[in-house]
C-alpha cells in the first residue's frame, strides 16, 4: 500500500480547489445574467411574465438541488444530448443560483418606494431608462450584502455537483478519504479549505452591510 | 421518513439555536467567543462535509454512529448554527424598556427570557426562520449519501433497479416541491398559534 503523507493530501485538495471556484464563478456570472433577465422579465408590464417566473422560484426553491442535479444528468442524457459532468452541474448550478438572484433582487427593487417609479414615468423615461438610471442604482446598492451571502451560499452548494461525479474539492476529497483510510483527517482538512473560502466572503459581506447601514 | 427527519432535526435544532442564542447574548465573554467560532464555522462550510466527517470522520476516533442519528446530529447542527443567527438578531431587537419593566416587576432572568424576551423575538424572526426549516427540509434530501433511507435513497434505488433514471428522480423531485409547500403553510400555521401565542406584536394579550 502507498503511504500518503500529510503533505500529499494538501497537495491533492489544492489541486481540485480551482474546480470548485470554477463552478463557483460559472454559477454566480451565469446565474447572475439570467437573474438579471428574468427580473426584467417580472417588472416589464404587461405582468404577464410574472406568474411563470414565479413558479419557476418556487420549483427551484422548493426542491433540493441533490434532485436537481440528478434530472439535469439523466434528463439530458435522456434527451440524446451528450453530457460531462462538468456541463450538467453547470447548467443546474447556474439555473440553481438564478432562481435564488432574482428573487433576493427582486426583493431590493420592491423595496424602492413607488414615488421613484412615478416620478422617472412623468419626466418621460422609458421603462428601459427607468431600470438604468433610476431603479437599479439605487437597488443595486441595497443588494450588495444579500448577494454576497448567496455567493457564499452558492461555494457551498458546489459541492453537492460531487454527485454526479464532477470532481471538485468534495470528491477529491471522498476520493482521497477512500484511498488513506483517514476520512477524519481529510474531512476535517475539506471543511478547512471550505472555510477559507467562504469565511473572507462573509466577513466582506458582513463589512459591506455595516457600511451601507451607515450611509442611511 | 423526510418528514421524521425533518420534523425532529427542526424540533431539536431549534432548541439549540435557541439555547446558542442565549450563550450569545447573555453569556460571559468566553462562551460567546466559543459559540461564535461554532457559528461561523458550520455556517461557512458544506452541508456535505459536515454530514460526511461525522458519518465517515467521526468512527476514527471512537464517535461511532449509524446513519439515521449521524443524519439528525449534522442537520440538527448545522440548524443550531444558522437558528441561532437568525434568533441572536430577533433577541438583541428587544426594546430596553421591556427588559426593564419586566425586571421592576420582580421577575428573575430565566423568566424574563422565557416570557417577556422569546415570545415577541420568535414572532419576529418566524419568516426567516421558516426559510430557514425549508432549507434544512430540503437538506435532507443530502442524507441519502450516507444511505439514511429518505425520499431521495428510496429515488436512488428505484433508478438503480429500473433503469429509468429520469422518472423515478422526477417524481421524487416533484413530491419534494409539494412537501415544501406544505410545510411552509404549516409553518405558517403552527407559528402564531403554539410557538407566540396568539396576538400579532403591538395588540394586547
Amino acid at each position: 500500500m502507498i503511504q500518503f503523507t500529510l503533505w500529499d493530501i494538501v497537495r491533492n485538495l489544492l489541486i481540485s480547489i480551482p474546480w470548485t471556484l470554477l463552478l463557483s464563478a460559472i454559477a454566480f456570472l451565469g446565474g447572475g445574467a439570467v437573474g438579471i433577465l428574468l427580473l426584467a422579465l417580472r417588472l416589464a408590464r404587461p405582468r404577464a411574465f410574472s406568474l411563470p417566473i414565479a413558479a419557476y422560484v418556487q420549483i427551484f426553491q422548493g426542491t433540493p438541488l441533490l434532485m436537481q442535479l440528478f434530472l439535469v444528468y439523466f434528463g439530458l442524457a435522456l434527451g440524446g444530448i451528450e453530457t460531462t459532468p462538468m456541463t450538467a452541474a453547470s447548467i443546474c448550478v447556474v439555473l440553481y443560483a438564478s432562481a435564488y438572484l432574482t428573487e433576493t433582487w427582486r426583493g431590493c427593487v420592491e423595496s424602492i418606494p413607488k414615488g421613484q417609479w412615478e416620478a422617472s414615468a412623468s419626466l418621460a423615461l422609458t421603462f428601459t431608462e427607468q431600470l438604468r438610471y433610476v431603479i437599479f442604482p439605487q437597488a443595486v446598492r441595497l443588494s450588495v450584502p444579500p448577494t454576497i451571502g448567496l455567493l457564499v451560499q452558492i461555494i457551498k452548494n458546489t459541492s453537492l455537483a460531487s454527485v454526479v461525479g464532477f470532481v471538485e474539492l468534495t470528491r477529491s476529497g471522498q476520493m482521497i478519504a477512500n484511498v488513506t483510510f483517514q476520512p477524519f483527517l481529510v474531512y476535517g482538512l475539506v471543511a478547512l479549505f471550505y472555510f477559507a473560502l467562504c469565511f473572507p466572503c462573509s466577513l466582506f459581506g458582513a463589512w459591506m452591510e455595516r457600511r451601507l447601514r451607515v450611509q442611511h | 421518513m423526510t418528514t421524521l427527519l425533518t420534523l425532529l432535526s427542526c424540533f431539536l435544532g431549534t432548541l439549540f439555536g435557541i439555547a446558542c442564542a442565549w450563550c450569545r447574548v447573555y453569556g460571559s465573554r468566553r462562551p460567546r467567543l466559543a459559540i461564535g467560532c461554532f457559528v461561523e464555522f458550520f455556517r461557512n462550510t458544506p452541508f456535505i462535509i459536515q454530514i460526511f466527517f461525522i458519518y465517515f470522520g467521526l468512527p476514527s476516533i471512537g464517535l461511532k454512529f449509524s446513519s439515521f442519528p449521524a443524519a439528525i446530529i449534522a442537520l440538527t447542527i448545522n440548524l443550531g448554527a444558522y437558528a441561532c443567527e437568525i434568533i441572536r438578531a430577533g433577541i438583541e431587537a428587544t426594546p430596553r424598556g421591556q427588559l426593564e419593566a419586566a425586571q421592576s416587576l420582580g421577575l428573575d432572568s430565566r423568566q424574563i427570557f422565557t416570557r417577556v424576551v422569546l415570545p415577541p423575538a420568535m414572532s419576529r424572526i418566524w419568516p426567516g426562520l421558516t426559510s430557514q426549516l425549508i432549507i434544512i427540509m430540503l437538506a435532507t434530501a443530502v442524507c441519502s449519501l450516507i444511505s439514511t433511507e429518505e425520499l431521495s435513497y428510496i429515488a436512488n434505488r428505484v433508478s438503480a433497479e429500473t433503469f429509468r433514471q429520469f422518472e423515478s428522480y422526477i417524481i421524487v423531485t416533484t413530491l419534494y416541491l409539494l412537501l415544501s409547500i406544505c410545510f411552509r403553510r404549516f409553518l405558517n400555521w403552527l407559528g402564531p398559534r403554539f410557538i407566540f401565542g396568539c396576538s400579532p406584536i403591538g395588540t394586547a394579550r
